[in-house]
């Protein structure tokens, strides 16, 4: 397989699942609203922080509310992750990709690509927005599955799937991110076990991991399960754990490997040691930015291996 | 309500579909009677159902413009146009003859020269040619073909004959707007290929790549095919995923290559390198190679050239090829057919005169006003003249031109080209004028597409059938009525 071909698609999988997670990620905070009581303040910025999209954010808007957040995430220029914009840069890898991905995926990009240029402003407004968000996540997950049951199972499986899980697992990070950051805004009064069930239990589901989390976890839904199960758990796919596994054994089918093995391996380990921990809060979200930190090495890895053209 | 066609009005040119006010041609009445049933709401909604067709399967052209390139969806008609089978047949075979011809001319001239020795075509043709290699000289391609790939542009006149209009041997395009063209037709009005038996035209990426594959100077099972395309933003990148895409062959850029010591081409892929047996290149051939061309080309890919004369690699089509690709090379097509082949051409070119020739440059001079005239070396409809819709100014403009570079000009009458019935505005139906690129294949044998592209001047009286200029298109159905009458 070409370089240049695997790294359009390794970027097209990345982004496809950028889309998902930022409509996903809009719709926690969305649903949050409705369950929490009103006196907790709840903080649309937080989504700007999660995403490190401060100065992209503080360059355009001066005020940092529900409306110019939303807009922001969805359909900013200046965003380069707006799911405008991650669509558009789909839409130019698989037109560049056209000839290994199955035929449909272009026709099915670029209708999702038209559906949101044409339908952004229902996005914004609150009435419509869990209906426009229910629509992205549909279309990219019927593109996932169009590419699960088409895709021939060779390295461009393989630098999808690199891509896909890699970017799982740095979202995983980020909504994890998310909740714990609103955690912080639940006051200590006779609301505040209460909402943190809501804060986190609308998280799983967001990730449609609420059914997976009590079968697998057998626990109610508190902060101490809800992060072990998203870190560690090895069997459901958008959990940290199960992504890592993903990306070793892409690796092991792909030719010159071993770098990204041993480098995800690793990061594999630092995981593991969270699995026992008592408490998740303030300090802990300064490891999901370490975390973060080494996902964006293994990308870095990935693409001295088999990106680079000059070889 | 529905389209009144009893009332459709072919005028005074050739039309395709209709032999007289009310009276659709033999191939066309199966057609036109299904046309009959649809009401004004069906063909809207059809029309429709064609607009978002296009935009999902996202073709598209790219036009270039002083704000930017634009993407813009492919204009498309509804109308198909039909031509009967026999008359095709016909047609084919004259554009076989052409191609095998035009190939031992090229040939000719870059071993022998036989052709300039003998008299038939002047020397100087060859020695001002922009599109002559010297750094083909001397070379034999496999099967003695240079130009495997070509599109020519044809027009009927008014007495409804099929004319040459333009041999494009260098980088033709439009091939994968004919096949699109047909995939839109068959969602948009399925019912009518239930009835009127159309030929084909899915087989082209198949034949095309059994073409390139006998290319191959390795004699292995599986030779490495690939597309080398300039990238996103040529006007025909569309085209260049999309064939890439139906032969399942590599799409490349000159920058995924690389000429090794060995004089081979190779490609870089995520386990190194792989050798390439056959490029389809849809880049100039001055973009090619900077080591022997230009040398600031980032399209090309340096040592190219070597590894095409050391017999390395195949390219199709062949640098140089476009030396007979020269609007004054038309002109002696005729004579060359003759030459090499001994046949008289079985379809004819359109009347040229060369400004060159003292005499026929008077000719044109005094009658711009009537005629057509065309630089030697320019594709997409750039740089013309349309004497009859031109301005003074314009007219005086093109004589300097003519005056001081007589070679680089031919002039051509005005055609009467023929006409189609064309959707314009809810529901109408008027004439437009046509014409037809099919796509000619050549390296052991020859293939031709079952009919071709047929580019249509949207704008009433327009002869102009340039996508960049303004221009549509239609599907074109080959019917066979079964009665072999035209």
């Amino acid at each position: 397989m070409l370089s240049k071909v695997a790294e359009r698609i390794y970027w097209s999988a990345r982004y496809l699942e950028r889309v998902e997670s930022t409509a996903r990620l809009l719709s926690i905070y969305d649903k949050l609203l409705f369950d929490l009581p009103r006196r907790v303040n709840l903080g649309w910025y937080n989504l700007i922080v999660i995403n490190s999209l401060e100065d992209d954010f503080n360059d355009r808007y001066s005020n940092r509310d529900e409306r110019n957040v939303v807009k922001f995430l969805i359909g900013d220029d200046t965003n380069p992750c707006s799911i405008v914009n991650s669509l558009k840069y789909i839409r130019e890898n698989i037109r560049t990709t056209r000839d290994v991905v199955p035929a449909d995926t272009w026709e099915m990009v670029n209708e999702l690509s038209m559906f949101v240029q044409e339908h952004q402003a229902q996005g914004i407004n609150r009435s419509n927005r869990h209906e426009f968000l229910e629509t992205i996540i549909k279309s990219c997950q019927q593109i996932v599955g169009l590419l699960f049951v088409n895709m021939m199972r060779d390295e461009g499986w393989d630098m999808l799937r690199l891509g896909q899980n890699l970017e799982r697992a740095d979202m995983a990070t980020r909504n994890l991110d998310a909740a714990i950051a609103a955690m912080m805004q639940v006051e200590d009064d006779e609301y505040a076990v209460n909402s943190r069930q809501i804060i986190w239990g609308n998280m799983l589901r967001s990730l449609n991991a609420d059914q997976q989390f009590r079968r697998t976890m057998r626990s109610s839904i508190r902060g101490v399960p809800v992060v072990t199960f998203m870190m560690g758990d090895e069997q459901f796919p958008r959990a940290i754990s199960y992504c890592l596994n993903q990306i070793v054994a892409r690796c092991h089918h792909l030719p010159k490997g071993e770098a990204v093995v041993e480098r995800t391996l690793a990061i594999k380990q630092e995981v593991e040691k969270y699995l026992g921990a008592e408490e998740f809060g303030a300090a802990f979200r300064e490891d999901l930015n370490e975390l973060q930190g080494s996902l964006s090495e293994v990308h870095g890895l990935i693409q001295k291996t088999w990106f680079l053209s000059d070889q | 309500m529905s389209i009144e066609w009893k009332d459709y009005a072919p005028g005074e040119f050739f039309d395709e579909l209709f032999s007289a006010e009310g009276c659709p041609r033999e191939p066309a009445e199966a057609l036109i009677s299904y046309l009959e049933s649809f009401s004004d709401e069906d063909i809207n909604s059809r029309k429709i159902a064609a607009e978002s067709t296009i935009k999902e399967m996202g073709v598209s052209f790219t036009v270039y413009t002083e704000g930017g390139n634009i993407d813009r969806a492919w204009p498309f008609d509804i109308l198909p146009r039909v031509i009967s089978k026999t008359q095709w047949d016909k047609t084919a075979a004259g554009l076989k003859q052409r191609l095998k011809a035009l190939n031992l001319f090229i040939d000719d001239l870059y071993h022998d020269q036989k052709i300039l020795k003998d008299g038939i075509v002047p020397e100087f043709v060859l020695k001002q040619s922009v599109n002559y290699r010297k750094e083909c000289e001397g070379f034999s391609p496999r099967f003695g073909v240079w130009a495997h790939i070509c599109g020519t542009d044809l027009v009927r006149d008014g007495d409804g004959q099929f004319y040459v209009l333009e041999d494009n041997l260098r980088v033709p395009s439009g091939v994968s707007y004919m096949l699109e063209n047909r995939s839109i037709m068959k969602r948009v009005i399925p019912e009518v290929f239930e009835k009127v038996n159309i030929a084909p035209v899915g087989d082209y990426p198949e034949h095309l790549f059994d073409t390139l594959a006998e290319l191959s100077p390795r004699d292995i099972a599986k030779p490495v095919v690939v597309v080398l395309t300039p990238g996103i933003f040529n006007s025909a990148y569309f085209e260049h995923a999309f064939l890439a895409q139906r032969m399942g062959a590599e799409l490349v850029e000159g920058s995924d290559l690389v000429v090794l010591e060995d004089e081979c081409v190779y490609m870089k892929t995520i386990a190194g390198l792989e050798r390439v047996d056959v490029i389809y290149r849809r880049i100039d051939d001055m973009f090619l190679d900077p080591e022997v061309f230009h040398p600031e080309s980032v399209l090309g890919v340096p040592g190219l050239m070597r590894a095409w004369r050391a017999g390395n690699v195949a390219l199709a089509n062949a640098p140089g090829a476009g030396v007979a690709d020269d609007k004054v090379v038309y002109a002696f097509v005729p004579q060359i057919i003759k030459y090499y082949l001994d046949e008289e051409p079985l379809i004819p070119n359109v009347e040229t005169y060369l400004c060159y020739d003292d005499v026929q440059r008077q000719h044109v001079l005094a009658n711009l006003d009537k005629l057509v005239v065309k630089p030697a070396n320019e594709s997409g409809g750039y740089g013309m003249l349309i004497g009859p819709h031109s301005t003074k100014k314009e007219r005086e403009t093109f004589a300097e031109l003519i005056k001081a570079n007589p070679r680089n000009y031919i002039a051509q009458p005005t055609l009467a080209l023929s006409t189609a019935p064309t959707l314009v505005g809810k529901n109408k139906v008027e004439p437009r004028h046509l014409d037809l690129r099919p796509f000619v294949l050549q390296a052991r044998d020859s293939y031709v597409t079952t009919g071709g592209l047929t580019r249509v001047a949207m704008k009433k009286g327009s002869l102009v059938v340039n996508s960049s200029q303004g221009g549509g298109s239609k599907d074109t159905w080959i019917v066979d009525t079964g009665a072999g009458k035209d």
